[in-house]
């Protein structure tokens, strides 16, 4: 029997590599993060990670890590959209090339100029913290940036026009028009600079003089020792982001700065 | 006036601060030294040391035919896939749609980890493809959700006229759809090439060992103190002058050789 070509199944290689490539491997993760090491159905892993005491201040730590970065990013990004989105010049997507280009150096080699420049002014070593947060802010500033940008741009700006005709001081245009219309912008820079300050440890290993632990850096290290500890806090991450993505309407390419047409 | 004065004042302070790493480096890569901070004469010695230096350059191919690798079958296999999808039935199309979010919002340890156990449970060893599948589990759902917005936008209606006037409909596939698709799939393939070029984490866990990429390289160099590690370290200084400067010339030429209209980009 001959098969007739159809437009479908241009798709099945693709639905079997999501099958086995990312479908399954999640499925895995899920089995070994509710078994124990004899492989029996468990929720010690869960237990035993919530009671312990100094993961849990890790935890936090990483927490109150990616708040700072994501907060940091968000003062210092809004401004610069602002600034960019409204600006009257012909050429403003220059401007933004500048912010994005830095984006495209090699991400380690990107830490690593950090890493010699905190060297220099001698804080390498000394504020571990401190250089962690600033490496991350560095490092995912243009994340925030981009969103930010993109929805600033697509408010009317006839609407300005109408707050300023209504009597509307540019204060009260800013927080009744801007802020709320810039929205979604906001809440998809969070999470774009929320999860990997959380995860990415390679920032806090360059720069934190291996003193500051992420909630990525765990799954890092039971990957050598415990599969089973390591796929729950992955299960948990998993579930952290798909809630997060459920609440954020799910993902556009081109909101990825690396997406960005030159 | 003076509102004016300080938004650009406050946009070139980002700037310099985004910039000041790199030109650090930049301008120390021309310098004999081998820690900033002192400062020597005019010299090419990095330049030398990093094209000098056999596993350095080695680990730069890698990174670049790793890149191309890995980006070429994301862009075929991103691109068929998001043809196929668009004209499958609506569950098919949630399904797979969704799962394509999975590895562009997942945190990157996650999918390196779920990867790596899963190759293990099926007795895969790390070699060169278990390295670029998860460079395509990155990159192809970069290159499917850039191709999906593209079909969207065509005109259905022209494949049917394709096909009544007497084409095959793989004829109709490659002269009527595909064309339209190009800026997508071109840059979906663009968005792969800088993803595989930048990953650290899924290079980490899915590599062969003793194969090196910059990034995993460069990790290594920096968190492994040894004899030679401020020299290796000050080859980093060249290679990223040199790779910024192929960015900033690209980013021209880019520019450049196109319509001075530049509104359009922050559309598409």
């Amino acid at each position: 029997m001959r098969v007739r070509f159809t437009r479908k199944m241009l798709g099945i290689p693709y639905a079997v590599f999501l099958l086995c490539f990312v479908i399954i491997p999640m499925l895995i993760i899920v089995f070994y993060a509710f078994t124990d090491r004899e492989m029996h159905f468990s929720f010690s892993n869960f237990a035993k990670f919530f009671s312990d005491p100094t993961k849990l201040s890790t935890i936090v730590y990483s927490l109150v890590i990616a708040l700072i970065t994501t907060a940091v990013c968000l003062a210092i990004a809004y401004p610069v959209a602002y600034i960019l989105a409204r600006s009257r010049m012909k050429r403003t997507y220059v401007l933004l090339l500048l912010f994005i280009m830095p984006m495209w150096i090699n991400f380690v080699l990107r830490i690593n100029a950090i890493r010699e420049l905190l060297n220099w002014i001698g804080l390498l070593g000394e504020a571990n913290y401190f250089n962690t947060i600033v490496g991350m802010v560095y490092d995912f500033l243009p994340f925030m940036i981009l969103p930010l940008y993109t929805t600033l741009l697509k408010i009317d700006s006839s609407l300005y026009e109408a707050s300023a005709d209504l009597g509307g001081s540019s204060f009260t245009t800013f927080t009744r028009i801007t802020v709320p219309l810039s929205m979604p912008g906001v809440v998809s820079g969070i999470t774009m600079v929320f999860l990997p300050s959380m995860t990415n440890y390679v920032v806090s290993d360059m720069l934190g003089n291996s003193k500051v632990t992420v909630i990525g850096k765990f799954i890092e290290t039971y990957f050598g020792t415990d599969w089973h500890m390591g796929s729950m806090i992955a299960l948990v991450l998993l579930v952290v982001v798909f809630v997060s993505a459920a609440l954020t309407g799910g993902f556009s390419p081109e909101d990825n700065v690396r997406g960005t047409n030159l | 006036m003076i509102k004016k004065c300080l938004k650009s004042f406050y946009i070139g302070l980002v700037l310099i601060l985004l910039y000041a790493p790199i030109l650090l480096l930049a301008v120390y890569s021309f310098n004999e030294v081998n820690t900033i901070g002192t400062w020597g004469s005019f010299s090419l010695v990095h330049y030398q040391k990093l094209f000098g230096d056999p596993v350095i350059l080695e680990m730069i191919g890698n990174t670049v035919v790793l890149a191309i690798v890995a980006a070429t079958l994301s862009t075929l296999l991103g691109t068929a896939g998001a043809i196929g999808i668009y004209y499958s039935r609506k569950t098919v199309k949630t399904l797979l749609g969704g799962a394509s979010q999975i590895p562009v919002v997942n945190a990157e340890i996650v999918t390196a980890l779920a990867l790596a156990i899963a190759f293990v449970t099926v007795g895969l060893d790390k070699s060169y493809f278990t390295l670029v599948v998860g460079h395509m589990v990155i990159c192809t759902p970069f290159v499917y959700l850039s191709v999906v917005p593209k079909l969207k936008q065509m005109d259905g209606s022209l494949y049917e006229a394709a096909l009544d006037l007497g084409a095959s409909p793989s004829k109709a596939l490659f002269k009527v759809v595909l064309p339209q698709l190009i800026p997508g799939i071109i840059s979906g393939f663009m968005l792969a090439v800088t993803l595989s070029l930048d990953d650290y984490i899924v290079t980490s866990y899915c590599k062969p060992s003793g194969f090196n990429t910059i990034s995993t390289y460069v990790y290594n160099a920096t968190l492994k103190g040894n004899a030679h590690t401020a020299e290796t370290l000050s080859s980093f200084w060249a290679l990223t002058t040199i790779i910024f400067v192929l960015i900033v010339a690209v980013v021209l030429v880019m520019n450049l050789t196109k319509k001075p209209d530049g509104r359009k980009r922050n559309e598409t």
